[in-house]
């Protein structure tokens, strides 16, 4: 049984030419980058081709890229690396209520340090107001963090806007793009950013790595001590071959633009009409029109997701409740509850992230598979039972 | 975590599954808001449960414990059924994920609002 794997938003299978990349470097690169020799130049070479690629997608300049283990330490360096070096502005954040758990929790820890933060609100397609940006900001507003595509429901912030409120006001603006980058534009200068977060197993890349991009002349502070790797912001010795198959895997995506997202578009568009016309009492999450091109969150009522994930892992097919790093947890999503999605309506949610590898034949087979599944499941769900009867009386 | 071979096959093949008519008894835990809800109905005769069903929203886990917990006290005096325990019924499945332990808490509250509603009817 073919797999039919719809879960590109929690991870996505390494391209073949970024696997040779990797093969490359494991088998015949293993130089230390710092070092002088021809050995450690090549393996210098190496990596700053791919600091040069970072560069061209971000419109930045090569030095403004530290390379890291990926998005959870991306966000970590920024959040709490540009809020410690700019408290003397203040101790006031602003972010919102749906960033990623490597945003969220560096905010809460900050916290306890005596910082105040803000989490905004989202209207009920999951987007941030730019004017609550505006609004929230204090004289004390060191660091406004702002996602530029939520992972869950996958809507589109208006980043630029907030870029320039951020600008306006003289305060530091970090965003996570993990979803968004090799995806979408993520021009630094466009979005306004003085920090963006990006990882390299979203875009069929090697686990392990990622990127932040640090603009010059950002306060910004280590939160880990060592030598003097990646302008001493991300010490230790670079994970080179890492880094090497994340510049080919972001060479790749550049290389192929804005085609592959109006294929998954079209494909993602497919699954949702194929849904609406065979399942009943569905509902879709996140944003109409600003939403990732692959991303597809949807409730199933009168079920839970976690059933609906096992039943469709028995018909080859993988997809998610919610995100991958919430999902050993029982609380219902906190980016559908900020949504204004009530608890018993966000266990039933399920979310497809379509990819490279997905084809219109895999979502004909899950719309023959899906139907099935939901219907078993109400077949003996005691809620739907109890709203049939409502309807006949 | 990953599921039992057992918890997958009562997931997959859940057993005496649906709406019982006219039960002597009706069990309904859980709450929506968790996410978890479940309906015991028992026939009983004699003091002895001679018939279970169920009806179950719920994860993986709710589901197979439900379906566990049925076959459990098929032909069970009513007596030895209050005495399943959700850890039994998460033993009978070969276990359960520590985080999904409260599934089978399910499992027993529905059996004891089951028995305890079938002696209220009774009068007992």
């Amino acid at each position: 049984m073919g797999r039919i794997y719809l879960d590109n938003n929690a991870t996505t299978p390494v391209r073949p030419e970024v696997a040779e990349a990797l093969a490359r470097m494991l088998k015949g690169c293993y130089g230390n980058p710092s070092t002088l020799y021809c050995i450690g130049q090549e393996a210098h070479v190496e990596m700053e081709h791919a600091r040069d690629v970072m560069a061209g997608i971000l419109g930045c300049n090569r030095e403004e890229i530290i390379f890291t283990s990926g998005g959870t330490e991306s966000d970590n360096i920024a959040v709490l690396g540009a809020a410690r070096a700019n408290r003397k502005k203040g101790n006031h954040i602003i972010t919102t209520k749906i960033e990623h758990h490597a945003v969220l929790n560096p905010c809460k820890a900050l916290e306890k340090e005596g910082w105040s933060v803000t989490y905004l609100p989202v209207d009920e397609y999951g987007m941030v107001n730019p004017e609550d940006v505006e609004r929230s900001i204090t004289s004390g507003t060191a660091l406004i963090s702002i996602m530029h595509a939520n992972n869950e429901v996958g809507t589109i912030q208006p980043i630029a806007e907030i870029g320039r409120i951020a600008r306006a006001h003289k305060i530091t603006f970090h965003t996570d793009a993990v979803q968004t980058f090799g995806k979408l534009s993520v021009n630094v200068n466009e979005l306004g950013a003085d920090l963006l977060s990006a990882s390299s197993h979203k875009i069929y890349g090697p686990k392990g790595v990622g990127l932040l991009y640090v603009r010059k002349g950002t306060k910004i502070l280590p939160i880990m001590f060592g030598g003097h790797q990646e302008r001493s912001l991300r010490p230790g010795t670079e994970n080179v071959p890492g880094i090497v198959g994340f510049g080919k895997a972001a060479e790749l995506m550049a290389a192929e633009g804005p085609a592959e997202e109006a294929r998954l578009l079209k494909l993602r568009e497919r699954l949702w009409e194929g849904i609406k016309a065979s399942v009943p009492h569905v509902k879709l999450n996140g944003h109409p029109t600003m939403r990732l091109a692959g991303t597809l969150n949807v409730i199933f009522e009168y079920v839970e997701g976690e059933s609906i994930i096992l039943s469709l892992d028995e018909h080859g097919i993988c997809a998610a409740s919610g995100s991958a790093c919430t999902s050993d947890s029982l609380e219902p999503s906190h980016v559908l509850a900020a949504m204004g999605v009530p608890p018993e309506k966000s266990h039933g949610a399920l979310r497809f992230s379509l990819g490279r590898e997905n084809t219109t034949e895999d979502v004909d087979k899950v719309l023959e598979a899906l139907p099935k599944v939901v219907e078993k499941l109400r077949s003996f769900s005691p809620i739907y039972k109890d709203f049939l009867k409502q309807q006949t009386v | 975590m990953a599921y039992s071979e057992k918890v997958m096959d009562h997931f997959r093949n859940p057993r005496n599954v649906g709406e019982m008519k006219d039960p002597d008894g009706v069990g309904k835990v859980g709450n929506p808001v968790c996410g978890d809800i479940m309906e015991l109905y028992i026939k009983v005769k004699d003091d002895t449960i001679v018939d279970a069903k169920f009806q179950t929203l719920g994860c993986g886990a709710a589901i197979a414990t439900s379906s566990m917990v049925t076959e459990m006290v098929k032909g069970q005096k009513l007596e030895d059924a209050l005495k399943i325990s959700n850890s039994m019924v998460a033993e009978a499945l070969g276990g359960l994920p520590s985080q999904k332990m409260h599934c089978s808490v399910l499992a027993e509250e529905a059996l004891q609002s089951a028995i305890t509603d079938y002696r209220k009817k009774k009068g007992k």
